[in-house]
C-alpha cells in the first residue's frame, strides 16, 4: 500500500489553536509526522523591548492564558534577580500560592480535554465544573479568572485576608475528595484505561534525548521537576512529592497529573498554615541595572524558561521566552510514530499544548523542504546576504553604523 | 477491580440535581468584590501626574488639563486590558475599579469614555 501524506491544520486541529501537522499514514499507522510552528507569532519579545518592564509584566503574562502567571512570575523573577531585589517572605508565598492554583485549574483543565478528545465528555463536563471551584477562588483573591495581574516586580500586588484563606481551605477540601473520585476513575474505569493505555508512547530514552518537559517527561519515569530540583520562590521550604509515572504513554500523563493535583493541594494547604505576617512587596525600581538573567520555572505544562538582558534603563534590553510546549514538540513527532492515525488528537492534547505561546522563532522554509532556524544574528546575516545579492549592499552602512555606536 | 461505566452512577445521582450553570442573562452574576472592572476616575481627586498615562500597557488612558487643577480622562474601554496598574500607580485614589464587567457595545465610540467633573458624580464630602 502506498504512503499517504494527510496535512493535519492550521486550522483547528483537534484544538483550538493554529499548528500544522503532516503526518504520512500506511493504511492506519504513522509513518513519520512533521510540524510547522509559526502561525501565531505576535512580536511579544520584540515588544517588551519598546515598552517599561511595569507594562512589561502585563504583556509577557499575556503569552499565555491558562498559564499566566508561571510567563510573569518567570519574567519577574529574572527582573528581581537582576535589580538585586529582595522579596518579603509573604509576597513570595502568595506567589506560590498562585502557581499552586494555576496548577489545579489546568490539570482539571486538561483532563476535561483529554476526555473529550477521546469521546468521554461526561469527564469534560464534570472536570470542568469542579475547575470553576478554583476558577472562583482565583477571581475571589486576583480580581479576575484569568491574568491575574498578580505579580509587580518586587512582590505580589494584593494579600490575602484570613476569610480568603479560609475559603481556600474549604474548596481545597471539595476539589481533594473530586480527584480522589477521578484518580479512582482512572484506576478502574476499563473504557479509558484501554483507550490511553499505549498511544503516543515514548521510552525514558527517547524522553531525556528530546528533552521533554513537565508530565509528559514524568510520565516516562523522567525524575524531573524545577520547583524541587531549583527551587524558586517559597518551594524550598515546602514539602512535596514530584509524581512520576512508568507507563509511558497518555495513560501516564493522566495519572501524573492527577496525582500532582493531590500533591498541589498538599502545598496549597502547607502555604496557608505556614504564611509569614509582613508586607507583600518591595517598591521596585523603575530603572533596572545592566544584567541578565535566566529564570527557570515549573508550569503546569512543564519548564518555563524566561531570559531577561537589561541595560540600565527602565527597558528590557532582550527578552526571550521559552515555553514548555516547545521542549515537548520533538517528543510529540516521536510519540506519533507507528500510533494509528485516530490517536493523533489525544496524544497532541496529552502533552497539554499551547501552540500560541510557543511561537517566537523564526523559521525559514528553504525550497526542497528543508526548514533552517535562525536566531536573530544569522537572521540579520541572512538579510544582509539576501539584499547583496540583489545588488544592493550595506557594508557601508553597517560600518558607519558600527562607529556610531563605538562613539556612544 | 477494572470495569466499565464507572461514571455511571455519579451521572444518574445528579439527575434530580439542579445544573451547575447559572441562568446568566436572566439572573445578574455577581462579581467579587475586588474584582477589576470597568475603570472609574475621580476627577475631583486628580492632580494630574499622568503616571496612569505613563504606566498603562495599553495607552487606553489619556489625561488632559481642562482648566486650573482640573482634569478629565479618556478612557478607551476597547484598549483596556483590565489590569489595574493604573489604579496601582495612583497614589492620590483618583481611579477605581468598579465590578461593572458587562461591557460590550455595537459601537467603537461607545466604549470611549470621557469623564470630568460635569458627568461625574458629585463627590461626597472628603475627609480630607
Amino acid at each position: 500500500m502506498s504512503k499517504l501524506t494527510i496535512p493535519i491544520g492550521p486550522q483547528h486541529p483537534a484544538l483550538k489553536e493554529p499548528e500544522c501537522f503532516i503526518i504520512t499514514v500506511d493504511g492506519e499507522r504513522i509513518c513519520e509526522a512533521n510540524m510547522r510552528l509559526g502561525y501565531n507569532h505576535r512580536g511579544i519579545e520584540k515588544r517588551c523591548e519598546e515598552i517599561t518592564y511595569i507594562q512589561s509584566a502585563y504583556l509577557i503574562e499575556r503569552v499565555c492564558g491558562i498559564c499566566s502567571h508561571s510567563h510573569s512570575t518567570a519574567f519577574i523573577q529574572a527582573v528581581e534577580e537582576i535589580a538585586g531585589l529582595e522579596v518579603p517572605k509573604r509576597g513570595l508565598y502568595i506567589r506560590t500560592l498562585f502557581g499552586e492554583l494555576e496548577r489545579i485549574h489546568s490539570h482539571l483543565l486538561w483532563l476535561g480535554v483529554a476526555g473529550h478528545e477521546i469521546g468521554f465528555d461526561t469527564l469534560l463536563m464534570y472536570s470542568w465544573r469542579d475547575r470553576e471551584i478554583v476558577m472562583d477562588i482565583l477571581a475571589m483573591v486576583s480580581g479576575n479568572r484569568v491574568n491575574y495581574g498578580m505579580n509587580s516586580i518586587g512582590g505580589v500586588k494584593r494579600d490575602i485576608s484570613p476569610e480568603q484563606a479560609d475559603a481556600i481551605l474549604k474548596a481545597m477540601d471539595d476539589l481533594e475528595e473530586r480527584t480522589k473520585y477521578y484518580i479512582e476513575l482512572g484506576l478502574q474505569e476499563t473504557t479509558l484505561i484501554k483507550r490511553l493505555s499505549g498511544a503516543g508512547s515514548i521510552s525514558y530514552e527517547d524522553a531525556t534525548r528530546l528533552g521533554a518537559v513537565g508530565p509528559t517527561a514524568r510520565a516516562s519515569k523522567v525524575d524531573q521537576d524545577v520547583r524541587r530540583d531549583d527551587p524558586y520562590a517559597a518551594y524550598a521550604e515546602l514539602e512535596f512529592n514530584v509524581i512520576t509515572d512508568d507507563h509511558n504513554d497518555v495513560y501516564g500523563r493522566t495519572l501524573v497529573r492527577l496525582g500532582e493535583l493531590m500533591e498541589s493541594y498538599k502545598l496549597v494547604r502547607q502555604l496557608i498554615k505556614n504564611m509569614p505576617d509582613g508586607p507583600i512587596r518591595k517598591k521596585g525600581p523603575r530603572k533596572i541595572p545592566a544584567g541578565e538573567a535566566i529564570s527557570r520555572y515549573e508550569a503546569p505544562r512543564g519548564e518555563d524558561v524566561h531570559y531577561v538582558k537589561a541595560n540600565g534603563t527602565d527597558k528590557a534590553f532582550r527578552v526571550k521566552v521559552r515555553a514548555p510546549t516547545l521542549a515537548n514538540l520533538s517528543a510529540v513527532s516521536k510519540m506519533l510514530e507507528g500510533d494509528y492515525l485516530a490517536d493523533v488528537p489525544i496524544v497532541i492534547a496529552a502533552i497539554d499544548p499551547c501552540f500560541s505561546c510557543t511561537d517566537r522563532m523564526a523559521v525559514r522554509n528553504i525550497r526542497g523542504g528543508a526548514t533552517e532556524m535562525h536566531n536573530p544574528g544569522s537572521l540579520r546575516n541572512f538579510s544582509i546576504d539576501w539584499y547583496r545579492r540583489r545588488g544592493i549592499d550595506f557594508t557601508d552602512l553597517n560600518k558607519k553604523l558600527m562607529k556610531r555606536l563605538e562613539r556612544v | 477491580m477494572q470495569r466499565p461505566g464507572k461514571m455511571i452512577s455519579e451521572v444518574l445521582k445528579h439527575v434530580g440535581k439542579t445544573p451547575a450553570t447559572t441562568n446568566y442573562p436572566f439572573e445578574k452574576a455577581e462579581m467579587p468584590e475586588h474584582f477589576r472592572g470597568k475603570l472609574q476616575f475621580l476627577p475631583h481627586r486628580c492632580k494630574g501626574c499622568m503616571l496612569c498615562t505613563k504606566d498603562c500597557p495599553s495607552e487606553a488612558i489619556k489625561i488632559k488639563k481642562v482648566g486650573d487643577k482640573k482634569f478629565e480622562a479618556e478612557i478607551d474601554l476597547d484598549r483596556c486590558i483590565y489590569c489595574g496598574q493604573c489604579v496601582e500607580s495612583c497614589f492620590i485614589q483618583a481611579l477605581v475599579m468598579t465590578t461593572d464587567f458587562e461591557l460590550a457595545a455595537l459601537n467603537r465610540e461607545d466604549l470611549k469614555m470621557t469623564i470630568n467633573e460635569k458627568n461625574s458624580p458629585k463627590p461626597p464630602a472628603e475627609e480630607e
